[in-house]
C-alpha cells in the first residue's frame, strides 16, 4: 500500500504543535505564559496554510478510508481558522482562571485535529475515532472552570450522555456492518444500490446512527442535554461546542449521507426532514422563554442545527452548497454574539438578559455588533444570516421539501421575537443608574470586527465564499 | 438607457446611513445638513428618473446591467423603473425629505435615527427597483425591520408595544411572501429570481390559485389589509413624526406595490380567482377603517386609521384588474402618500406643541396656528376626494373601474367617503375652528422649516389634483402590459 504522507502534513503539524504547546508551558515561568496563544495562533494558521497548499494534489489514503478531496480541504483551512477565533476569544478567561494553559490549548489542537479527521472520515469506524477524538476533549474543556459547580455539572452530564451516544452509534454501525459487509462508505453506496439491502437489521442500524448523530449535532428530540451544558460551560468553550463541533459533524454527515446512503435517500429523507422540523421548532419556540443569554443562544443554536438538517435533508449538489455556507456564516455569526458575550461577561460578570440594559449607551459598539450578529441570526438582509437561510431554503424547495421549508421560515420568524428581546435591551431599555461606559479589550475586539466584517460579507457579496465553496461540493457527488 | 441613476438612487440613502454612523455625536450640525443633502439629492435624482421616463416607449427603462450576483441560486442583481415604480420613486422622493426637515429639531440619539432612517429608505428604494424577486424581498425585509427601533426609541404612546406589534405582523407576514417567491421559483424550474425571466415561464392554472393567495395576504398585510390592519394604527400612534411620515406614506405603499408587481404580474389567473376576495376585503377596509376612525378620541389614531381606509381604495383598485381601476390604485399611492405624510407632519406639529393628542380638549386651535389649520384642511379635503386635490382623480378613477367590475362594491366605496367627510369636517371643526379654549392662548404654529416642508406637500397635493395627466400617462405604461397579461388568461 502505498501511503503519501504529504497528505497528513497538517494532521502531524496539529499534533506535534497539541504536544509543544503542552511542553512549553512546563518549562516557561508563570510571567511568561502570555505567549502560548500568539503560538497557538500562529501554530494553528500554519497548519491552514500547509492544508491549503494541499489544493491540486488531492488523494486518498489507506485504501480509501481517509481522503483528502478538495470537500476536506476546505474545511481544513476552516476548522483551524474557527480555532484561531476560538482562541483569541478564550484569551481572557485562560488568563483570569487557569493556572496552565498549555493543557487547554493542547486540548484545542487536538479537537481540531479531530474536527479534520470528521472532514476526511470516508469509512465508519474512522469517522467514529475521529469524533470520538474531537468529543473527549470537548468534554474536558466542558468542565474547565474546576471550581465551579455549574461546570462540573456540565461535564458530568456531558461525558455521561456523550457516552451513551457513542454507545448508540456504535451499535447502529454494527448493524450496518453486519447487513452491508462492509463499512467504506463507497462500499456500503455499491451494496445499497445491488439491492437486498433493505432488511430490518439495516434500518435499525440506519435509524441508532442517525440517533447517534441526532446527539452530537443536538437535534431534537435528543437534546436535552445541551441547554444544561451549554449554560454551565465556560462561555468561549460554549462558543466553542456551538460552532466548532457543529461544523465538523455536519461535515461528516454531509459526506456519509451523500456518499454512503444516496442509494437510500428515499428511506431517511423524511426521517431526516422530520428530525428538522421538531429541531428547529423546538429550539425556537423553547428560547422565547430564555432568561440567560447563553440558554438563549444555546436554544437558538439547537434552531440552527434544524435549519442545518435541512440541509441534509434535501441532499444535492446546490443543497450541500448551501450547507457549507450555511457552516460558514453561521460560524461567523454565532462567534460574533458569543464574543459580545464573553467580552460583556469578562467587563461585568453578567449573563441575565436584562442585565443587557442600556449597553447601547455604555458600549454603543458592543451594542452594535451584538445587535449585527442577532440580526443576522435572525436571517435579516445585509448580514450573512439572510443570504444562507434564502440559500437553503431554496434548495431544499427544489427538492420537494416545501412544507419544510414553510415550517423552517415560520421558525425564522419566531427567532425575530426573542432576538429582538435581546435588542430591546441594549437600545429601549435604560441602563441602570450608575453604571459606568465599558472599553473594549483591544485583540479581542478587533477580532470582532472582522468577524462582524465576514458577516457582512456574505450578506453582501456572498459569490466571494460560494464561488470557493461550490468547488468542493461536487466532491461529493462523483 | 442609463442605469446608473437608478444604482445612485439606491446607494445614496445607504451611504447616508453610513455617513450617519461616521459623524461624530457631538456635530450635530454636520449631521443635519449632511442628511438633508443626501435627501435633497436624492429627491433630485427620482425628479430625475420621473421626468426623463420615456412615456412613448414604456415599459422598463434605465435598465441596469444584469449583475450576476449569486449564480449558483440564479439571483442577479437587476436594477430598472417602469410606470408603476415611477411614482413611487418620486413619493419616497418626497417624503423622506419632508421627514428629514421635520426631524430637524426634535431629535436625540440622532446618529442611530439617521442611520436607521437610511436604511428604511434604501430598502424601500430597492423594493421599487428590483427587478429580481430575491432583491425585492431583500430590501422588503430591510425596509420593514429599522422600524422596530425607530419606533421603539424614538416613539411615544405605547411605543415597544407598537413597535413589536409591527414587527412581528410584518415579519410574519413576509413569511407568506418568502414562501411564495420560493414556489415560484422552484415551479419555474429555470433556477432564477429574475422577474423578467420568470414571466415567461408561465405557471398552470392550479399553481396561481394557490400561490396568489400567499402574496395577496402577504404583501397585503403590509398594505394594511382587513383584518390584518391592527398593527398599522398602533404603530403609527407610536412612531415618531417623521417616521409616521415615513411610514404611513411609503412603507405600506410596498405592500399594494408588491401584489401587483408579483402577484398580478406572475399570477394572473390567480388573481383573478382571488378578485373577489380582495375586493370584498378591501370593502370592509374602506368602511371599517373610516367608522373607526369616526370613533377615535386621539387626533393620530384618527388619521392611522383614516390610512387603513384610504389603503382600501388602493386594494380595490388593484382588485377590478380593469385599466381604470389599477390607474386609480396606484395613483392613489402616490396621493394618498402625500397627503398622509402631510398629516402626520400636521399631527407632530400640534403634538410638539400641545403635548396632547386628545381631541376632546383641542378647540379653536386655528386662531393661534393659522397656517397648521389651513394645511390641515387642505389634506382633510384631499382626504374626503374633494375635486382639485389629487385624492379626487384617485378616487374617481377607482370608482370608475369598480362600477365596470362590481358595482355594489362602488357604492360601498362611495359610502366610505361619505363616512370620511364626516370624520374628517368634525375633527377640523372641533380643533381648529370655533372659540379658542383658553389653554391654548400661548400655543405658537408650526417653525418655518416646518411650514415650508408641509407647504411643498400641499402643493404636490394641488398639483396632482389639477394637472394628474403626468402620473396617470406614466401609470399607465406601467399597467399596460400588466393587463395585457391578465387579458390573456381571461
Amino acid at each position: 500500500m502505498n501511503v503519501d504522507f504529504a497528505l497528513l502534513v497538517p494532521e502531524f503539524l496539529l499534533v506535534g504543535l497539541a504536544f509543544a504547546l503542552f511542553t512549553v508551558d512546563l518549562f516557561i515561568p508563570n510571567h511568561k505564559k502570555g505567549i502560548l496563544p500568539y503560538l497557538a495562533v500562529i501554530g494553528l494558521l500554519a497548519v491552514a496554510g500547509s492544508a491549503f497548499t494541499l489544493l491540486g494534489s488531492e488523494g486518498s489514503l489507506y485504501a480509501n478510508i481517509y481522503v483528502v478531496d478538495k470537500y476536506a480541504i476546505f474545511f481544513k483551512v476552516f476548522l483551524p481558522i474557527v480555532g484561531v477565533v476560538m482562541i483569541i476569544a478564550s484569551r481572557e478567561f485562560v488568563r483570569k482562571c487557569l493556572e496552565s494553559p498549555g493543557e487547554f490549548y493542547s486540548l484545542i489542537m487536538v479537537s481540531v485535529l479531530g474536527m479534520m479527521m470528521m472532514a476526511s472520515a470516508n469509512e465508519l469506524l474512522t469517522a467514529y475515532i475521529s469524533l470520538e477524538l474531537l468529543s473527549f476533549c470537548l468534554y474536558i474543556m466542558a468542565a474547565y472552570a474546576k471550581r465551579e459547580a455549574r461546570s462540573n455539572e456540565a461535564g458530568v452530564k456531558y461525558i455521561l450522555i456523550g457516552a451513551f451516544s457513542s454507545g448508540v452509534l456504535l451499535y447502529g454501525m454494527s448493524l450496518i456492518y453486519g447487513s452491508l459487509g462492509t463499512t467504506t462508505f463507497e462500499g456500503m453506496a455499491e451494496t445499497l444500490r445491488a439491492g437486498e439491502h433493505l432488511e430490518f437489521a439495516f434500518l435499525t442500524g440506519l435509524t441508532l446512527l442517525i440517533a447517534g448523530f441526532g446527539f452530537k449535532v443536538v437535534a431534537v428530540p435528543f437534546h436535552m442535554w445541551a441547554p444544561d451544558v451549554y449554560e454551565g460551560a465556560p462561555v468561549p468553550v460554549t462558543a466553542y461546542l456551538s460552532v466548532a463541533s457543529k461544523a465538523a459533524s455536519f461535515a461528516l454527515l454531509l459526506r456519509l449521507f451523500a456518499v454512503a446512503f444516496e442509494p437510500v435517500i428515499d428511506d431517511w429523507k423524511p426521517i431526516v426532514a422530520v428530525i428538522a422540523a421538531l429541531t428547529m421548532t423546538v429550539g425556537n419556540v423553547v428560547a422565547i422563554s430564555q432568561k440567560n443569554i447563553k440558554r438563549l443562544l444555546a436554544y437558538s443554536s439547537i434552531g440552527h442545527a434544524g435549519f442545518l438538517l435541512v440541509g441534509i435533508a434535501a441532499l444535492s449538489e446546490m443543497a450541500s452548497t448551501a450547507l457549507v455556507l450555511y457552516l460558514v456564516g453561521y460560524a461567523a455569526t454565532t462567534f460574533v454574539a458569543f464574543i459580545c458575550v464573553i467580552i460583556y461577561f469578562n467587563l461585568t460578570g453578567s449573563e441575565k438578559i436584562e442585565e443587557y440594559a442600556g449597553l447601547a449607551k455604555r458600549s454603543p459598539v458592543l451594542a452594535l455588533a451584538l445587535t449585527i450578529s442577532l440580526f443576522s441570526l435572525a436571517g435579516l438582509p445585509f448580514f450573512a444570516g439572510f443570504t444562507i437561510k434564502f440559500y437553503i431554503f431554496t434548495a431544499a424547495a427544489k427538492e420537494d421539501l416545501i412544507w419544510l421549508v414553510a415550517i423552517a421560515v415560520v421558525n425564522s420568524l419566531i427567532s425575530v421575537y426573542y432576538y429582538l428581546m435581546v435588542i430591546r435591551q441594549m437600545y429601549i431599555n435604560p441602563a441602570p443608574e450608575g453604571s459606568k461606559s465599558l472599553t473594549m479589550p483591544k485583540i479581542t475586539g478587533a477580532a470582532l470586527l472582522t468577524l462582524v466584517g465576514l458577516v457582512f460579507l456574505i450578506g453582501i457579496y456572498p459569490q466571494s465564499i460560494t464561488g470557493l465553496i461550490e468547488k468542493t461540493t461536487p466532491a461529493l457527488f462523483a | 438607457m442609463d442605469g446608473n441613476v437608478l444604482i445612485a438612487l439606491l446607494f445614496l440613502p445607504a451611504a447616508g446611513g453610513v455617513l450617519a454612523v461616521l459623524i461624530p455625536e457631538d456635530r450635530s450640525e454636520w449631521m443635519k445638513y449632511s442628511m438633508a443633502a443626501i435627501a435633497a439629492v436624492t429627491l433630485a435624482l427620482s425628479i430625475y428618473v420621473f421626468v426623463a421616463y420615456d412615456n412613448n416607449l414604456g415599459g422598463y427603462q434605465f435598465e441596469t446591467e444584469k449583475y450576476q450576483w449569486l449564480p449558483g441560486l440564479g439571483v442577479t442583481f437587476h436594477l430598472a423603473m417602469d410606470g408603476i415604480a415611477a411614482p413611487m420613486i418620486l413619493l419616497t422622493g418626497i417624503v423622506m425629505v419632508t421627514a428629514v426637515f421635520m426631524a430637524w429639531n426634535t431629535t436625540p440619539r440622532a446618529k442611530d435615527f439617521f442611520a436607521l432612517f437610511m436604511a428604511l429608505v434604501c430598502g424601500v428604494y430597492g423594493v421599487f427597483l428590483s427587478l429580481d424577486l430575491f432583491f425585492l424581498f431583500f430590501f422588503y425585509e430591510l425596509a420593514v425591520v429599522p422600524m422596530y427601533l425607530l419606533i421603539g426609541v424614538w416613539g411615544s404612546t405605547r411605543k415597544e408595544y407598537g413597535a413589536l406589534k409591527l414587527v412581528l405582523y410584518l415579519v410574519a407576514s413576509s413569511v407568506l411572501v418568502w414562501v411564495g417567491l420560493i414556489a415560484i421559483y422552484v415551479h419555474a424550474g429555470i433556477d432564477t429570481f429574475n422577474l423578467l425571466e420568470l414571466e415567461q415561464a408561465g405557471f398552470d392554472a392550479t399553481f396561481q390559485r394557490v400561490v396568489f393567495p400567499l402574496l395577496m395576504f402577504g404583501f397585503g398585510v403590509l398594505a394594511g389589509l382587513w383584518p390584518f390592519h391592527t398593527w398599522s394604527p398602533d404603530g403609527h400612534v407610536a412612531a415618531p413624526t417623521s417616521v409616521s411620515m415615513l411610514h404611513a406614506g411609503v412603507l405600506m405603499k410596498l405592500g399594494a406595490f408588491g401584489i401587483i408587481r408579483v402577484g398580478l404580474d406572475l399570477l394572473p389567473e390567480g388573481a383573478q380567482d382571488w378578485q373577489l376576495v380582495l375586493v370584498g376585503l378591501a370593502t370592509v377596509n374602506v368602511v371599517y377603517g373610516a367608522v373607526s376612525a369616526l370613533a377615535q378620541k386621539d387626533l393620530k389614531f384618527v388619521i392611522g386609521y383614516s390610512s387603513v381606509s384610504h389603503m382600501g381604495y388602493v386594494l380595490m383598485g388593484i382588485a377590478t384588474l380593469h385599466p381604470q381601476g389599477l390607474t386609480g390604485a396606484v395613483y392613489q399611492m402616490f396621493s394618498h402618500g402625500i397627503m398622509t405624510a402631510l398629516f402626520f407632519a400636521l399631527v407632530g406639529v400640534v403634538y410638539d406643541r400641545a403635548h396632547t393628542r386628545d381631541i376632546s380638549i383641542f378647540q379653536g386651535l386655528s386662531k393661534r396656528m393659522g397656517v397648521t389649520a389651513s394645511f390641515f384642511a387642505v389634506a382633510g379635503l384631499a382626504s374626503l376626494g374633494l375635486p382639485g386635490l389629487s385624492g379626487f382623480i384617485a378616487e374617481f378613477l377607482v370608482f370608475v373601474g369598480l362600477f365596470k367590475t362590481y358595482p355594489v362594491v362602488g357604492v360601498l366605496g362611495i359610502i366610505g367617503a361619505a363616512i370620511t367627510a364626516v370624520y374628517i369636517l368634525r375633527l377640523l371643526a372641533k380643533v381648529f375652528f370655533g372659540p379658542l379654549d383658553s389653554r391654548w392662548n400661548d400655543l405658537p404654529d408650526a417653525s418655518n422649516l416646518e411650514k415650508a416642508s408641509m407647504l411643498s406637500l400641499v402643493a404636490v397635493l394641488i398639483f396632482g389634483g389639477v394637472y394628474p395627466q403626468p402620473f396617470t400617462r406614466i401609470i399607465d405604461q406601467g399597467i399596460g402590459p400588466i393587463l395585457d397579461r391578465v387579458a390573456a388568461v381571461a
